[in-house]
């Protein structure tokens, strides 16, 4: 049962990155390596925030106050910004010249490289926290302890993917955005402009990476690696639930997170890490298109 | 400085092993192999565990002769690529990528967490290292290494120029190019690209038994993610599809690695050895992507090859 409480956090947390993902491989065809870092980076605008605010005051049974959901919205602004930048610099122009989407790949490698080590250039390689409050595990369920702080996270995470499901699902540029993951030379034939939805998927991707990094580093720290650790996670749920679907993302987020948690109980924790590759090879065995994918 | 010149010169001949096999791969077939430390792991381990002396605390460390090693570690990688192969070469382009670069994670976990095998976080000592009884100083042994990695390299290279001119390698490049022109002119893509993979894994793996039995030791931290992008990053800076550019590229991204990294220990104060780490890293990423950005084709792209028979 703990496993599964633990699944569901972790779950939320891969969810919200393997939307941007899922987004970048659907609409710009491509797997972009480099989007693990935009968690990271959101983990450290948002750190930087808190250095200047503070992480405010415990509030209630949370270890943080509204000071440090502020600065996750700061931090989402500034990584989708900075999503945005590293299209303009790179992807973008690649994207002109009609490049191969390989290459967008190799440029990718070269972006988190940069990406991942300007924050070790920045912060080094400690460990940071944006609280040092201690936090008392409440038994939600007998034998299922978790933290006040996680059952927030799961909430929000929530609340974020769900308002991103009615902006797809009920506005045009929403609209739009499926249109390309569908097929984006048949989107532009139909009058869509593409650099402006390729924007604002990246902004949405990179704001969404950023929740999610900075909920990695409230449970409990923020390290240089905490989005690289997790691309794996990230490709697999994005995979699993079928490339540029939002809601396959989401499920495959959890179900992610659930296989690697639960995986615990049988395997030792020094394997961890492989858990996402086995069941990317799984669904790429068995079902390559994903659960809400279609076969092309 | 002579000293150091012979060592640089064998890690970027080691590393030159690697980017050929990754141009075999990559550059002639097309198969976007992003786990090239996983496979370089395997050679490097096995080779470990088949010559490193006995202790009684492992299960492997047999003490066998180094050619015995290197063999070993041929034909371990040649088995590894050719059961990842039959899984994963099907894939489209980029999730090949990611599926290897899972590989390639995973090879690093069990290297890190099989301790009674491959030593754990401590890693593996007391390696064979080709006849180093023969030599008093570590500058003679380097020596006599580089002539060695030399001819190895020389073999390879021929090898490599051999099997791509043959007809073997033309109809990788025409899967490449074409794969359904390929496959309707009869050829099993299948085949040939698991073929190549095989073959490509096992310079990998041959790759990481010269490594580790020229420095005698192996640690898992020297098998991390970074080291494949390091790969990538000679790769198309030296020009993909090109053998002579593979080997440009292992020069020119060694040299600016080792020399910003000289740079690095003179300039930053040792507190901050971390922040001069990253600008190693970043320097290379930033070429990577300032050539895909305006010398796409790298330093020396592929050559045109035009049949013998187009003026009969």
């Amino acid at each position: 049962m703990q496993a599964l409480a633990d699944g569901i956090l972790t779950g939320a947390v891969i969810a919200l990155g393997a939307i941007g993902v899922t987004f970048t491989l659907g609409i710009m065809r491509f797997a972009n390596f480099a989007h693990s870092e935009l968690l990271t980076w959101g983990a450290y605008f948002a750190l930087v925030v808190v250095a200047f605010a503070g992480p405010g005051a415990p509030t209630g049974p949370l270890s943080f106050g509204w000071q440090l959901v502020a600065a996750a919205l700061v931090a989402a602004v500034l990584t989708g910004l900075a999503a945005w930048a590293v299209d303009a610099l790179v992807f973008r122009r690649l994207r002109r010249r009609g490049a191969h989407p390989l290459t967008m790949v190799f440029a990718a490698f070269g972006a988190a490289l940069v990406m991942r080590h300007l924050v070790v250039l920045v912060w080094g390689h400690e460990s940071r926290y944006y609280t040092r409050e201690l936090q008392m595990a409440t038994e939600v369920l007998p034998g299922v302890r978790v933290l006040p702080d996680q059952i927030f996270i799961v909430g929000l995470a929530l609340a974020a993917m769900i308002g991103l499901h009615v902006f797809l699902t009920r506005s045009r540029t929403g609209m739009a955005m499926r249109a390309m993951a569908e097929s984006p030379a048949l989107a532009q034939v139909c009058g869509i402009e593409v650099e402006g939805v390729v924007r604002l998927t990246w902004i949405i991707s990179g704001a969404l990476a950023a929740f999610a990094g900075v909920f990695i580093g409230l449970t409990p720290q923020i390290h240089p690696e905490i989005g690289f650790n997790v691309l794996l996670s990230l490709f697999a749920a994005a995979i699993l639930g079928g490339t540029g679907s939002l809601p396959g993302a989401v499920v495959g987020g959890f179900l992610v997170g659930l296989a690697e948690n639960l995986s615990l109980l049988v395997i030792s924790p020094g394997y961890k890490g492989a858990m996402p590759f086995l069941l990317l090879l799984l669904i790429l065995i068995v079902r390559p298109q994903g659960i809400f994918g279609e076969r092309s | 400085m002579l000293a150091y010149l012979v060592f640089f010169a064998c890690i970027v001949l080691i590393l030159g092993v690697l980017t050929l096999a990754l141009n075999l791969q990559w550059g002639f077939t097309g198969l976007f192999n992003a786990g090239v430390v996983g496979f370089y792991a395997i050679g490097a381990y096995t080779h470990a565990i088949v010559t490193a002396a006995p202790q009684p605390q492992y299960v492997g460390n047999f003490g066998l002769p180094w050619p015995v090693g290197v063999l070993a570690a041929m034909a371990a990688t040649a088995l590894a690529g050719w059961l990842i192969g039959l899984v994963t070469i099907r894939l489209r382009g980029d999730y090949l990528a990611i599926a290897t670069f899972g590989v390639a994670v995973s090879i690093q976990l069990v290297a890190l967490n099989w301790e009674p095998l491959t030593g754990g976080p401590q890693g593996l000592t007391r390696i064979s290292r080709p006849l180093a009884q023969l030599f008093e100083t570590p500058f003679g042994f380097n020596l006599w290494f580089l002539g060695l990695m030399i001819a190895i390299m020389a073999a390879i290279y021929w090898a490599l120029d051999r099997v791509l001119m043959s007809p073997w390698g033309r109809v990788l490049k025409a899967i490449r190019e074409d794969e359904t022109a390929a496959v309707a002119l009869g050829k099993s893509a299948r085949r040939f690209r698991l073929e190549a993979f095989v073959l490509g894994s096992t310079l990998m793996g041959l790759a990481g038994a010269l490594y580790v039995s020229f420095i005698g030791f192996v640690s898992p931290y020297d098998f991390l993610p970074i080291v494949t992008f390091q790969i990538w990053a000679m790769l198309i800076v030296g020009g993909s599809g090109n053998n002579r550019g593979a080997l440009l590229g292992a020069l020119v991204i060694w040299a600016i690695w080792a020399g910003s990294g000289v740079l690095v220990t003179k300039l930053v104060p040792p507190s901050h050895a971390a922040q001069g780490g990253a600008i190693q890293v970043i320097l290379i990423g930033l070429l990577l992507m300032l050539v895909l950005l305006f010398r796409p084709r790298g330093l020396i792209g592929e050559a045109a090859v035009v049949s013998r028979h187009v003026n009969d």
